[in-house]
């Protein structure tokens, strides 16, 4: 066996200021261009060369004091797979999508169902700004100021019966439009679902506009749905349908990965994904990663609606 | 970085057969010039894209998805040229092996360390976890493992000193470019049509350097012309 002599040991003052070194290099020249990129995204036009600008938004952070993503990346970088799977590819190819005329149905199991066109509805519905951190499956998140209106407020006007259990939601299946709705990887239209308490807690929001303004085509419009302390697949866009009934509808993703994809989505950092880091999440236009919170930050609004439910096998 | 070179690739009998030239250059030398160019220019486009603004909202995963895809596409280009010679007898393009392996290593050592040092700010906890708890992060690593040795031997002096063992080693890159495909196809949200497209040429390309049907391509090939 080979002997270690005491001069062949490096100090350890030094292999420490090597390590240090080799760390410190390494992340300066690998730093250098991805700060450059994440530094001024503000400065991207958002959707294919046409600049679009932010409306006026009362708040400039979330109640966590985590000031708000981007205009830019807000409506330049979406996961809209009806369009693309290209996040950046999605604003240019929903721009002459038709969010007028808009009919929203809401029917299944309820005493008052109605059509309602999208013009009524914000008519009858006062419109709000909330600031909602909306955490993505895939790991990054941002803080949106959307537009809209409590779920709960529509739900109870249509008067759901003793039966329904569920909320379903369906988007608009327009494959012309929608190049994505050719995919024969998913089976469109999109589909989600809330529980009815769910549905019915003040968080979840029918949202109508992005940033102080209408909201554009890649983030949904004219309706979709904002549930925070949920991953965003979960908040369902361009809704024509919104259905109640008695058993657990299955979303589309559901459908197309049931080992990776539950009913429930909640944000939670102890239920690990066979690809992407559910403990920690990137805040888009940050560099380091940031530990992602239990309900997405909203437990005390929501916690509750799970007590005694084992959310590891409720994922 | 691959092995297996023909009987007839020796040294003497390249010497042997005149070489046309262009500008006074080989054509060996130019396709090296080009696959330095070509590799280079995924490197070049990074850090353009990177001064200008143009990797995404999320740019970190944007430079982890193109260097990882350079260098599966670089590593397949090093398995391509063994088969260019059994089918068509160029001989010519052997010698670009190494240089598209080395490249094909470049690339993964960038991919790891964007992923190691930006993604996960050197947080061994937390790579460690992501390693164990994520299959396709698991493959993705064993594959440069595997690629690590073969770089380290990649240069005349080793080949000397390894002898016949340097050809047995270097098979490893079947496995390594095998894993990477994996990696590829277990960290696509749904649809794996691209990886497996990467998977299907793989596939022919190391069905081509099996022993029989490589004979026998080169049997028909040397046939002579009726």
């Amino acid at each position: 066996m080979d002997t270690i002599s005491a001069s062949d040991i490096t100090p350890e003052h030094l292999f420490r200021s090597r390590r240090e070194f080799v760390r410190n290099t390494s992340a300066l020249i690998l730093g250098s261009f991805a700060l450059a990129a994440c530094g001024s995204i503000a400065s991207q036009p958002a959707a294919g060369g046409a600049t679009v600008a932010p409306g006026q938004t009362k708040g400039t952070a979330d109640e966590l004091g985590d000031a708000l993503t981007s205009f830019d990346a807000v409506t330049g970088y979406n996961n809209y797979y009806e369009f693309t799977t290209t996040k950046e590819g999605v604003a240019e190819l929903a721009q002459n999508f038709k969010t007028t005329p808009w009919t929203l149905e809401v029917g299944g199991m309820v005493n008052k169902p109605q059509k309602i066109a999208i013009e009524d509805l914000l008519k009858r519905y006062p419109q709000e700004e909330r600031i909602y951190r909306h955490r993505c499956v895939e790991g990054w998140s941002m803080v949106i100021p959307w537009t809209g209106f409590a779920l709960n407020k529509l739900l109870k006007d249509a008067e759901p019966t003793a039966q329904a259990k569920y909320v379903r939601f369906e988007s608009v299946m327009r494959p012309s439009e929608m190049p994505g709705q050719s995919s024969p990887w998913y089976t469109w239209p999109y589909v989600e679902g809330l529980r009815l308490d769910e549905a019915m807690n003040d968080l979840a929001l029918l949202v109508t506009g992005v940033y102080g303004k209408p909201a554009l085509p890649q983030n949904g419009a004219p309706l979709r749905l904002a549930v925070p302390w949920k991953y965003g697949f979960k908040s369902i866009k361009a809704i024509v349908k919104i259905e109640l009934v008695d058993t657990q509808p299955t979303s589309l993703w559901m459908a197309a990965a049931p080992n990776e994809y539950g009913f429930y989505a909640n944000v939670n950092p102890d239920v690990p994904h066979p690809r992407w880091s559910q403990a920690t999440e990137r805040r888009i236009g940050e560099l380091s990663r940031r530990k992602t919170l239990p309900f997405n930050g909203y437990a005390e609004q929501v916690a509750k609606l799970y007590d005694g439910m084992d959310l590891r096998a409720n994922y | 970085m691959s092995a297996t070179p023909l009987p007839e690739t020796t040294a003497a009998a390249r010497k042997a057969r005149p070489r046309p030239a262009l500008f006074g250059i080989t054509l060996a030398d130019w396709l090296r010039i080009a696959v330095h160019i070509g590799a280079l220019i995924p490197l070049a486009l990074l850090l353009w894209d990177g001064a200008h603004n143009h990797l995404t909202a999320n740019p970190i995963q944007e430079i982890t998805f193109r260097t990882g895809k350079t260098a599966i596409i670089l590593l397949i280009l090093s398995l391509l040229c063994t088969p260019l010679n059994i089918l068509f007898g160029w001989k010519v393009v052997l010698p670009l092996r190494r240089p598209l392996g080395l490249y094909a290593f470049f690339y993964v050592c960038l991919h790891l360390l964007i992923f190691s040092v930006l993604d996960y700010g050197l947080d061994w906890g937390l790579i460690q976890q992501t390693i164990a708890e994520k299959r396709y992060v698991l493959v993705g690593f064993a594959a440069f493992l595997l690629l690590l040795p073969l770089a380290l031997t990649s240069t005349k002096g080793w080949m000397r000193r390894l002898g016949k063992r340097w050809k047995q080693l270097h098979r490893l890159v079947y496995l390594a470019a095998f894993l990477a495909v994996v990696h590829f196809v277990w960290l696509v949200k749904s649809d794996i049509r691209e990886p497996l497209l990467y998977g299907a040429a793989l596939a022919v390309l190391l069905l081509l350097r099996l022993a029989p049907l490589r004979r026998a391509i080169v049997r028909v090939r040397s046939r002579p012309a009726r």
